[in-house]
């Protein structure tokens, strides 16, 4: 009992003096305890129960006389006990509200008396007699430190005299021994039960409540603050004298149905404190109600709204201790946190960082997401309200469908594949499709493990201590359970049974290799095994049985590898350890055209297929595609095209979309006897997976003019545009417009479309269709665009309105094609109203303040027919306030395609006399001259075109001439083009209005060179050199005339 | 042996044993013969006796379960006469190499059915299996495994609830699951050592 009262039971340490011992649930359980002990020892042993103690126990009571009736002696003052000691004093004296009681007789019979207030009173007997032992046996007895010696000198004593009260002594010594160490055992398991809260999972805990707090109905609570703002480096907020006690820091909290709450975090737990009266007043630190282990299960007592609340925000509560949750903290993968992760994961990347800043002193608390640490997020619906209002950037926050990340990485190759942006050296674009790093979920603790974990537990068991015989009938039992199902995959991988299986792999038996290959290709649905089998090396093995004679175990094995290599490093792992050679060694099938093969035959295109399933997966690396075509994969798919059977055609067409990205496979498809015709002859399959791989695969052949050509003869375009039709599947959609985009850039390919009122569907199309689709179907709009006829046809579909519209869009990709749609478009002058009406123009031109170079291009090619067609076009560009300094300022761009279409518009700006004025003044010679130095041709015929309408104004021919403009122009003559002779003669022959540019000019050579051009059959040419030789001829006609008079 | 003789038995046995080609057969014979040195002089019905049987079993195709290697005789030896006759043997092998399943299912489950009464009882999946499983110290009882692992089979296979596998359930099963035709216990080659005995066997034939 010492020791207990010594050491475990709470003493408040407030103040000094005699301490009090706190009402916590500890302490009442104890003192309940002692007093079941003190009631029952008379009973049990009523000798010692007569013993009277050394002193008497002392302490005030709060009893009254009128309690004590028989067996008492009750006078005025005092009540004494009947029973008296050998001397006559009674065993119990109560004087004034002293009482002392001498043995344990009185005591079980004082607190049978006490009735209610026995609690009270023991309360105050031990508080006043911190070490009972001492008063009851002598001081020798005391709770010593240590080892205590009281027992053995006891023993020694007995021995010593035969002294019968030196027995009843060590009995009751023993006697109170044991008590203690029950009352130990019973704290020690009290306070194992407890939670000691600390500064972090009282900070998690308030951040989390305040996400769910605010004035409307629906939250839990109206507000909760700290009382203070100031966090000190271990995380409390109390002050440092308070923090002696334990306490972490304070709260006022408003719930919806009472008044605001003070209360206390401590480390033993969350209570009510005295509170304060005003702002700036201290707190009452003393204890006003119990203590709960935290501030949820708190609230919950305190506020029924609170409770009703927090059941409507559909979270489970996790009644499990802070610190074991926070092992599942994981490092998350920032990059694709945006769509594919739940919201789960999110917040507890947000955790993360938030664990990494150190705490910030007096800063407000920012708004994050903590860790879900007592809640647990049933279905992500109820997580979406708190996950929106922290994450902006994420703003669709939906569970991972393995169907909606498959868009995303295949949209995501349109994209990519439309900018034409040079691809990862190493890994191709689709790469993006993988769960790269996907935060592995863990089961939460080892609560509700489904009874599957256990079955599948014990036959795992026998996989491992079973022979061939054994092994079989376990795989097969494994195999009826629900393999797809993520709990019985997880169970298997939790019990190790993935290790076992990938063992088994490598053993000589066949069917145990069969039957463990039929587990893991359906397990290996799941991308956290695919990463555990890969990691167990688990692809090496399978790889080497693709050698195997058995024609099931190779099947198995490639299907297997197929599902396996779904991300980047499982994909280099099947290359570098052979297996492209050995899965491209699969396609080769003899048997592949016969009619009715064996079942033997059957077998091998079985084997073909599933080696096309595999080398689909595998196809998705950049260097697996090079060691594809290097195995002589290309002749062995072209061979598998011709198969009837959509099973095998969708992977190889998969296939050969995916290696398409490379040029070398453009190639061979296009030279491949009869792929091109076998691909369009799949567009009119019945299967849309298929006709989406064949309508991209095309979609990345027909970059090449042949290409195009091929799918006209082979009359693909019809099916092309059938399937336009087909507006639900968007993936399709995507993949059948890009073919069409990219077959319309040959002219009769365009003919043909409009037979097929191609136009007219697109037109439709511009409106509510996703972004992938949209790049493709303006794209394809643009290049129908350069027939006159197709720009009628899109303004009578009302095409046009959309079209603009869509110039207002972020996507760079869009953009690019919005702006030369709109551009041939605006070829046409009716167009051009209503493009003018709809401020396409200034859409477009501000456009040129987009980051991307592509987009600045193709946005200005788009400005020049507009000015060229437009009504007032001088006026129109004008009025674009500070639209013809942000133009020239283009000048200053180091992209090649920029600058040439920023010299074109120039080109038409300068058409208008007081533009010209304007841009002049922003300093447009000395920029042009500055570019005269290229090889470019575009950009010099372009420039050459700027230049010479630049002359038109003021002094600019001189501004050329001193800029040194002239020489590089006069260099132009001796390009290959004659686009750029005729610019540059055009430019030469404004330029030689000025003497100085002339014999620049001349120095330069520049009379032979135009010799030459005077007899060109382009009459414009013809002019302008005329008109410089003879502004040459004139000046040295007149210099003459000046030197000889 | 004559020639003559040779190629008349083996035109005979072709006939019943159709998965080999005729020579395939003579090969066959000629094999069986010299299994049997002194076929012909010591008796009538000469042929295989158990044990040459087994040790044929035991090196040619790996087998090392005597029980299943007994039962395997038995199956062979369609008269039981204790002994393994040319006919036999080749009809036999027939199955043993080449069969389809339809034929394997029905050697398989003359093979487990150790009693010969048309079912595999519980009784005779646990002797079969009885030494499937790695004995673990720990464990009290050390057939529970078996135990259990008989139970797994029966839940497995047993689609009449009858407690014992009938031809039909068996057929049933590895119909739905071929890995279950050895369900107790390897009773056919390998793929690795068939082919070795073909190929040793037959090697004659493709000289030809």
């Amino acid at each position: 009992m010492g020791v207990t009262l010594t050491r475990a039971a709470q003493w408040t340490s407030a103040g000094s003096g005699p301490g009090t011992l706190e009402i916590t649930p500890l302490n009442e359980s104890l003192l309940n305890e002692i007093i079941k002990f003190t009631e029952g020892f008379c009973s049990r042993h009523p000798q010692e129960a007569a013993f009277v103690f050394r002193e008497p126990l002392e302490w005030k009571t709060h009893l009254d006389y009128s309690v004590f009736e028989s067996g008492y002696e009750i006078s005025e003052r005092t009540v004494q006990s009947e029973d008296k000691d050998k001397d006559g004093q009674p065993l119990l004296l109560l004087t004034a509200s002293t009482i002392r009681v001498r043995s344990f007789g009185e005591l079980s019979r004082l607190l049978s008396v006490a009735t209610e207030k026995k609690l009270k009173e023991a309360q105050a007997c031990l508080e006043a007699n911190r070490d009972p032992i001492v008063k009851i046996l002598g001081p020798g007895y005391g709770t010593v430190e240590g080892e205590d010696m009281s027992m053995l000198r006891l023993l020694e004593k007995v021995k010593k005299d035969d002294d019968p009260e030196t027995e009843i002594k060590m009995k009751i010594s023993l006697l109170l021994q044991q008590l203690d160490m029950q009352l130990l055992n019973s704290s020690l398991k009290h306070i194992s039960r407890e939670v000691r809260l600390t500064p972090t999972s009282v900070k998690n805990e308030v951040e989390l409540l305040k996400h769910f707090s605010g004035k409307r109905e629906d939250t839990v609570l109206e507000s909760l603050e700290y009382t203070s703002d100031y966090e000190f480096s271990n995380g409390c907020r109390a002050p440092p004298w308070r923090q002696v006690h334990g306490e972490i820091c304070y709260l006022i909290v408003k719930p919806h149905d009472t008044n605001p709450l003070f209360i206390t975090c401590s480390t033993a737990g969350v209570f009510l404190n005295g509170g304060r009266e005003k702002e700036k007043d201290d707190i009452k630190y003393e204890r006003k109600s119990d203590i709960y282990k935290d501030l949820v299960t708190f609230l919950r007592e305190r506020s029924p709204k609170f409770l009703e609340n927090m059941a409507k925000q559909e979270y489970t509560f996790f009644e499990e201790p802070v610190h074991e949750k926070q092992q599942h903290l994981e490092i998350v993968d920032t990059e694709d946190s945006g769509q594919s992760q739940k919201f789960y994961d999110c917040s507890e990347k947000n955790v993360f960082e938030k664990m990494k800043s150190p705490p910030v002193k007096g800063k407000p608390i920012d708004k994050k997401l903590e860790p879900s640490l007592k809640w647990k997020d049933i279905g992500l619906a109820g997580s979406q309200d708190a996950a929106k209002k922290d994450i902006k950037e994420e703003k669709e926050v939906k569970p991972i469908s393995h169907e909606l990340k498959k868009k995303q990485a295949f949209f995501s190759v349109y994209c990519s594949k439309v900018s034409e942006k040079s691809e990862e050296a190493s890994e191709s674009s689709s790469e993006s499709e993988e769960d790269e790093e996907q935060p592995e979920r863990h089961q939460e603790g080892n609560t509700d493990l489904p009874s599957e974990y256990w079955q599948i537990q014990k036959l795992v068991k026998y996989l491992k201590g079973g022979n061939q015989t054994a092994t079989v009938i376990a795989l097969c039992s494994m195999r009826d359970f629900n393999l797809a199902q993520e709990t019985c995959q997880l169970a298997i991988r939790d019990v190790g049974g993935l290790e076992v299986l990938i063992n088994l792999l490598d053993t000589e038996d066949v069917k145990c290799k069969i039957g463990s290959l039929k587990i893991l290709k359906e397990i290996s649905q799941n991308s956290q095994i695919r990463r555990t089998i890969a990691d167990l090396g688990g692809l090496q093995i399978m790889v080497n049985i693709l050698d195997s004679p058995d024609k099931d175990l190779k099947c198995l094995a490639a299907e297997t590898i197929a599902n396996v290599a779904k991300f980047k490093r499982a994909r280099r792992t099947v290359r570098q350890h052979g297996g492209i050679t050995r899965l491209v060694g699969l396609l080769d099938c003899v048997s592949m055209g016969l009619a009715n093969p064996t079942p033997s035959q059957a077998k091998d295109i079985e084997i073909a297929r599933c080696g096309a399933l595999a080398l689909w997966s595998c196809s998705k690396s950049i260097k697996n595609k090079e060691a594809i075509r290097k195995a002589g994969g290309i002749p062995l798919l072209a061979q598998l095209l011709k198969s009837p059977h959509v099973s095998m055609l969708t992977p190889v067409v998969g296939t050969l979309q995916e290696c398409a990205s490379e040029p070398s496979y453009r190639l061979a498809i296009k030279t491949e006897r009869r792929m091109i015709e076998n691909l369009v002859k799949n567009l009119s399959s019945e299967n849309q997976e298929l006709q989406m791989h064949c309508a991209s695969a095309i979609f990345k052949c027909a970059e090449d003019e042949e290409t195009r050509d091929l799918v006209r003869q082979h009359g693909g375009l019809q099916p092309l545009a059938t399937l336009l039709s087909n507006s639900e599947n968007k993936e399709l959609l995507a993949a059948v417009t890009g073919a069409i985009w990219k077959c319309a850039i040959s002219r009769e390919n365009v003919t043909k479309f409009q037979e097929f009122k191609v136009i007219e569907t697109l037109v439709a199309l511009l409106t509510d269709q996703p972004e992938e689709v949209l790049v493709n179907v303006v794209g394809a709009l643009g290049e129908c665009c350069q027939e006159p006829i197709n720009r009628a046809i899109i303004r009578k579909c009302s095409g046009i309105p959309p079209l603009v519209n869509l110039l207002t869009g972020t996507n760079q990709a869009l953009l690019v094609n919005v702006t030369k749609a709109v551009g041939s478009c605006a070829a046409e002058p009716e167009n051009m109203m209503i493009i003018d009406r709809l401020d396409g123009v200034r859409l477009l031109w501000s456009l040129l303040k987009n980051p991307h170079p592509d987009v600045q291009a193709s946005a200005a090619w788009a400005i020049c027919p507009c000015i060229e067609n437009a009504k007032d076009a001088g006026e129109m560009v004008r009025s674009f306030v500070g639209g013809l300094e942000l133009i020239v300022n283009l000048l200053k761009s180091e992209h090649k395609e920029v600058l040439a279409s920023v010299c074109a518009a120039i080109t038409n700006i300068a058409k208008d006399e007081e533009n010209l004025a304007v841009i002049t003044d922003h300093g447009v010679v000395p920029l042009l001259s500055r570019l005269a130095n290229t090889n470019n041709d575009k950009l010099r015929r372009h420039l050459a075109e700027a230049i010479s309408h630049c002359c038109m104004w003021g002094s600019n021919r001189i501004a050329f001439g001193e800029t040194k403009a002239v020489a590089p122009l006069v260099h132009y003559l001796k390009s290959d083009d004659t686009a750029v002779h005729r610019a540059t003669a055009q430019a030469l022959y404004q330029l030689s209005e000025d003497p100085n540019n002339c014999i620049t000019m001349h120095e330069n050579g520049v009379v032979k060179l135009l010799l030459g051009m005077v007899g060109s059959t382009d009459e414009i040419l013809q002019e302008a050199a005329a008109g410089c030789i003879a502004n040459i001829r004139r000046l040295a006609l007149a210099t003459e005339k000046a030197k000889y008079g | 042996m004559n020639r003559k003789k040779l190629q008349k038995q083996a035109e005979a046995l072709n006939r019943s044993a159709r998965h080999f080609r005729r020579p395939e057969v003579e090969c066959l014979i000629r094999l069986f013969h010299t299994l049997v040195p002194e076929a012909g002089e010591r008796r009538g019905a000469a042929g295989l006796d158990r044990n040459a049987f087994r040790s044929v079993l035991h090196l040619t195709f790996g087998m090392t379960d005597d029980m299943i290697m007994d039962r395997v005789f038995r199956a062979f030896d369609k008269d039981n006469d204790s002994c393994v006759s040319v006919k036999e043997w080749v009809e036999g092998l027939s199955i043993f190499l080449r069969g389809t399943l339809e034929e394997k299912m029905k050697y398989c489950f003359e093979v487990y059915d150790l009693n010969g009464d048309g079912y595999i009882s519980r009784e005779e999946m646990f002797h079969m299996l009885k030494n499937s499983l790695l004995k673990q110290p720990t464990e009290e009882d050390p057939d529970e495994g078996i135990k259990d692992l008989v139970e797994i089979t029966l839940k497995k296979m047993d689609y009449d609830h009858d407690g014992k596998l009938s031809y039909a359930d068996f057929e049933k099963a590895v119909r739905d699951e071929n890995l279950l035709l050895e369900a107790f216990g390897p009773c056919l080659p390998d793929i690795k050592s068939s082919m070795a005995f073909e190929m040793q066997a037959f090697q004659e034939t493709h000289d030809l």
